[in-house]
């Protein structure tokens, strides 16, 4: 009895504050260097669903500065609808508040925790206050708020508050100051880009100590802003259940068909029969046992999956290569968006992209891009479940090398998960828990996009072939029939008949020997052919035979071109005084009727 | 085959080969050439000599795509080479070779490998050895020690040497080129092949050569050619058996086979260079087992090639693969010196005289 008094005193409640100040990496503040990403990612997600909302383009400045040694001021401004001034304090200095939450629909950010968990961060590392200014509209003025959380009470404590005057008509602009370090200023910038990639419609202009550079939008149109939609008969837990009955005044069929999304009349009825209740009765009056019974007969009957296309919003193939191909070059890029699908009575749609080849890494692991609600995934990739299908798919079927099942090479991997809950392995969002529907989904659209890559890839080896060959034929069968003509003490052997039989094609060649360029051309097709020939240079081949038709010059670079009437099987030659180089271009004949050979590569 | 005789057909078969690419390239065609595929697939048998030779499995490489036509190059200026040095009576090393092509342009060699391996497709496409190039390898050093005579003709003039008498404690090096040795007379029962440089210098050392008459030879790991036609003479010459000792691990077997059996590398020159009668001493998986010797656990690249050995036609015996299942079933390896675990002296008074016994040696 004395000991459990004893422990009476010491049991109390905790609050949510002062909860997440013990378990700072829940929310992704593990580590100073990582707490600025976080930050800046809560602080645009907010941004960007608030655009969404208020169907503006998002025009969004990010700003981070050393203000001390170790202490950063991060800034991040939007031309969003703004937040009225009595809402301001609850948004950034209380945790778990948010319009969201209780929303089913696809949004960045949900519980309402991440950025008032950065005004924390702040309050408990520099001390600093954070500053808010928002605008709601051209007749409103603008408000100032500095804002900390009390921690015992979960509850804002607003240091100031006043009118401003602010250049923007409509707005936020949040200032917090921490102790961080710049560290991870690469996985920032990766994280901003990836952002720009799944939002090509949004402007950001990022500057930071050392330099500042702007990720442009591609799309100037509107994303359509998801629809919230009632609950899913399937995708309902108990106590949600138990909230809804409470404060219903309706029997039990229309309770069903009026509160959740895809029930009708028959249905009601069904889920009745099946829980054994009366259709007279109010729900509001049903025990606990009856609610389960009720319950489960809901998860039992077929009911048709939540209305998707109103609550998700999909980036859309267009919009996904458009994204990836302003920050990534590359040669081949593929989107997929697949259809909606259910897992547990949440609506969700997966969407994939492949990158090849262009400036991507030739070498190492191929990049995978991780999204979750148009939300960037930057840590913890080896959690993820998005990671495991890459890594299950057998990359060899699509002629892409792999170690460990991961895909090597110049291979850039984008998914998309969009859902109104997105399964989060853990509250600081940084992977994707491993649901089957999900990952099913995920493995049809990565393979559907490994088959188009394989074509493309087989595509170009073949151009690549016939390159190949050419240059075989052109260039070294020459230097064999020279080394071997003089083995055996015989004239040097003519190897052009060789090139026509295999070739038969317009074919240039470009040789430099002793200050001499020649470009000879042999018409080995059919026809007869006028082209004209263009070989761009440092020389300026005014003692060419014959003389060039036009020259130009532009930075020391001389373009010349002879036009050159080429009889089936005749030769054309020009010579000229240079060093070669350069480029050497027909025009005049069909791309597959061509080949140009470099003799001095 | 005289020395003269040699260069002769050494420079005929060269010639033929640039010849039919002129004619080739005269006649319109892309030069091309044919060649026995150098694989463990395409090895067979030979009953007559009892040795493994390349099969009728033949790739053609034609100058139709840039990598095989500069292939083609490279074997012209290679060709283009030896003829040059044959007409100046001049040789090289294969590594001097490799350096005098970084002066050919496209068909400069990337690695001494690529050379070393054209030299050997030009030995099977003219069936001359390279010493008929004038081609020969670094000296190897590999080594003899025990109760036998040769005369060897040397640079400096002919010389008499017995590999007991007249050498150091660390033997009789084998030279580039055995057709200079003349086998004089012996006084042995046996030859044991021995793989690694401890395990020889051990059996010196506790006089195993003269306790026993054996001729101890050091292969100094995967035997050089002329390490192994000294074996494939002594046993033709002078009919002693030859035994092979080895560590107890799927490389080793490798040495063994190459001994007994010749080389995929090597496989055109197989009745030169293989000495089918010799045979596996040890240390074999059982001995791992017998003797509880200390071991090591098979790594992943082991296992992988005890099981390549399982489908390599040369060690499809019944000992072999009821050898290389145990091992496999076991997980271990053993190297030869683990004996010393049981003394110094248990490898040559216990094993040795033990397995020898075994095999009827004695």
């Amino acid at each position: 009895m004395v000991l459990a008094d004893e422990l009476a005193k010491q049991q109390r409640s905790i609050s949510v504050a002062e909860f997440f100040e013990k378990n700072k990496h829940l929310l992704g503040f593990d580590s100073p260097t990582r707490g600025v990403i976080t930050t800046v990612k809560e602080a645009v997600d907010n941004s960007l669903d608030a655009c969404e909302e208020a169907q503006v383009l998002p025009d969004i400045f990010i700003s981070i500065r050393k203000v001390s040694n170790e202490v950063f001021r991060i800034i991040v401004e939007d031309n969003g609808p703004g937040i009225v001034p009595a809402q301001v304090p609850f948004v950034y200095g209380k945790l778990l508040y948010g319009s969201r939450f209780h929303q089913i629909r696809q949004t960045r950010g949900q519980q309402g925790i991440g950025i008032s968990a950065a005004v924390l961060y702040a309050q408990l590392t520099s001390g600093v206050p954070t500053i808010v200014i928002s605008r709601t509209g051209n007749k409103e003025s603008a408000h100032k708020f500095e804002i900390q959380i009390k921690i015992e009470t979960n509850e804002p404590d607003i240091i100031s508050e006043g009118p401003f005057e602010w250049d923007r008509i409509h707005g936020t602009r949040v200032q917090i100051e921490f102790k961080s370090t710049m560290s991870a200023k690469k996985k920032l910038i990766e994280y901003l880009r990836y952002t720009s990639v799944v939002n090509p419609h949004a402007r950001f202009r990022v500057e930071l100590d050392d330099e500042s550079f702007t990720f442009e939008r591609v799309s100037q149109e509107v994303i359509a802003c998801p629809v919230a939609i009632q609950p899913h008969p399937h995708g309902i837990e108990f106590g949600q259940l138990k909230r809804m009955a409470a404060v219903s005044e309706l029997k039990l069929p229309d309770f069903l068909v009026e509160s959740f999304s895809r029930v009708g009349k028959k249905s009601a009825q069904e889920i009745c029969v099946r829980s054994g209740l009366k259709e007279s009765l109010k729900v509001k009056g049903l025990s606990t046992e009856d609610l389960k019974k009720l319950l489960a007969a809901m998860q039992e009957v077929a009911v048709p999956a939540p209305p998707a296309t109103q609550c998700l919003s999909p980036i859309g193939e267009e919009l996904i290569r458009r994204g990836l191909e302003k920050e990534f070059q590359m040669d081949f890029v593929a989107a997929r968006t697949r259809p909606s699908a259910v897992f547990s009575g949440h609506s969700f749609m997966v969407e994939a992209a492949i990158g090849y080849g262009g400036r991507l890494p030739a070498e190492g692991n191929a990049i995978l891009l991780r999204f979750a609600n148009r939300v960037p995934l930057m840590y913890q990739q080896g959690a993820c479940a998005i990671t495991g299908c890459v890594t299950g798919i057998n990359w060899k079927l699509y002629n892409i090398p792999s170690q460990g099942g991961f895909p090597t090479g110049p291979v850039l991997i984008l998914v998309h998960v969009a859902s109104t809950n997105v399964p989060f392995t853990s509250e600081s969002k940084d992977a994707i828990a491993g649901i089957p529907e999900i990952e099913k989904e995920i493995t049809l659209a990565l393979q559907d996009l490994g088959r188009e890559l394989k074509n493309f890839v087989s595509r170009r080896d073949k151009g690549k072939l016939a390159e190949d060959r050419a240059r075989a034929v052109c260039a070294i069968i020459p230097e064999i029939a020279e080394k071997v003509s003089s083995i055996v003490e015989k004239p040097l052997v003519d190897t052009t008949p060789i090139e026509g039989k295999l070739m038969r094609k317009m074919i240039a060649k470009k040789a430099t020997r002793d200050g001499k360029v020649m470009i000879e051309l042999n018409n080995y097709t059919a026809h007869d052919a006028d082209v004209s020939v263009y070989e761009i240079s440092s020389d300026n081949a005014a003692d060419a035979v014959p003389k060039a038709d036009f020259t130009s010059e532009m930075d020391g670079q001389f373009t010349k071109v002879w036009k050159a009437a080429i009889p089936a099987r005749a030769v054309w030659r020009v010579t000229f005084t240079g060093k070669g180089g350069g480029i050497l271009d027909i025009r005049g004949i069909e791309d597959a009727k061509k080949m140009v050979v470099d003799l001095d590569v | 085959m005289s020395k003269e005789e040699l260069e002769k057909k050494a420079m005929i078969s060269l010639l033929t080969i640039a010849n039919a690419w002129y004619d080739q390239m005269k006649s319109g065609e892309i030069p091309s050439i044919s060649l026995p595929t150098r694989t463990k697939y395409n090895l067979e048998f030979d009953d007559a000599s009892e040795v493994w030779k390349y099969g009728d499995k033949e790739s053609l490489r034609n100058a139709a795509s840039a990598k095989s036509a500069t292939h083609l190059l490279k074997m012209a200026y290679v060709i283009g080479f030896i003829k040059q040095q044959l007409k100046e009576n001049r040789s090289s090393t294969l590594r001097e070779m490799y350096y005098i092509s970084e002066g050919w342009k496209r068909a400069k060699f990337s690695a001494q490998d690529e050379s070393n391996f054209l030299i050997e497709d030009l030995e099977i496409l003219s069936e001359v050895p390279r010493e008929g190039f004038h081609l020969h390898p670094e000296e190897n050093g590999a080594s003899i020690y025990g109760p036998m005579r040769i005369r060897e003709e040397t640079r400096r003039g002919m010389k008499m040497i017995h590999c007991q008498d007249d050498v150091g404690q660390a033997g009789y090096t084998i030279p580039n080129n055995v057709e200079n040795i003349e086998f004089v007379d012996h006084d042995a029962k046996f030859v044991i092949a021995i793989e690694t440089g401890g395990m020889y210098d051990r059996l010196i050392e506790n006089g195993f050569d003269e306790e026993h008459n054996a001729i101890l030879v050091h292969l100094k790991g995967q035997p050089a050619r002329s390490t192994r036609r000294m074996l494939n003479r002594m046993s033709t010459t002078w009919n002693l058996p030859i035994l092979v000792f080895t560590d107890g691990d799927p490389w080793s077997y490798r040495i063994y086979g190459s001994v007994a059996y010749g080389a995929i590398k090597s496989a055109h020159m197989s009745e030169m260079l293989a000495t089918p009668r010799a045979q596996f001493m040890g240390l074999q998986p059982s001995d791992i087992r017998d003797y509880n010797l200390p071991s090591d656990k098979l790594t992943e690249k082991d296992i992988e090639a005890l099981k390549s050995e399982l489908t390599d036609p040369r060690f499809a015996t019944d000992y072999w693969k009821k050898q290389i299942s145990l091992q496999l079933e076991m997980g271990l390896k053993s190297e030869q010196q683990a004996f010393a675990a049981r003394g110094l002296d248990f490898v040559t008074k216990k094993y040795l005289p033990a397995r020898l016994a075994d095999m009827g040696i004695i």
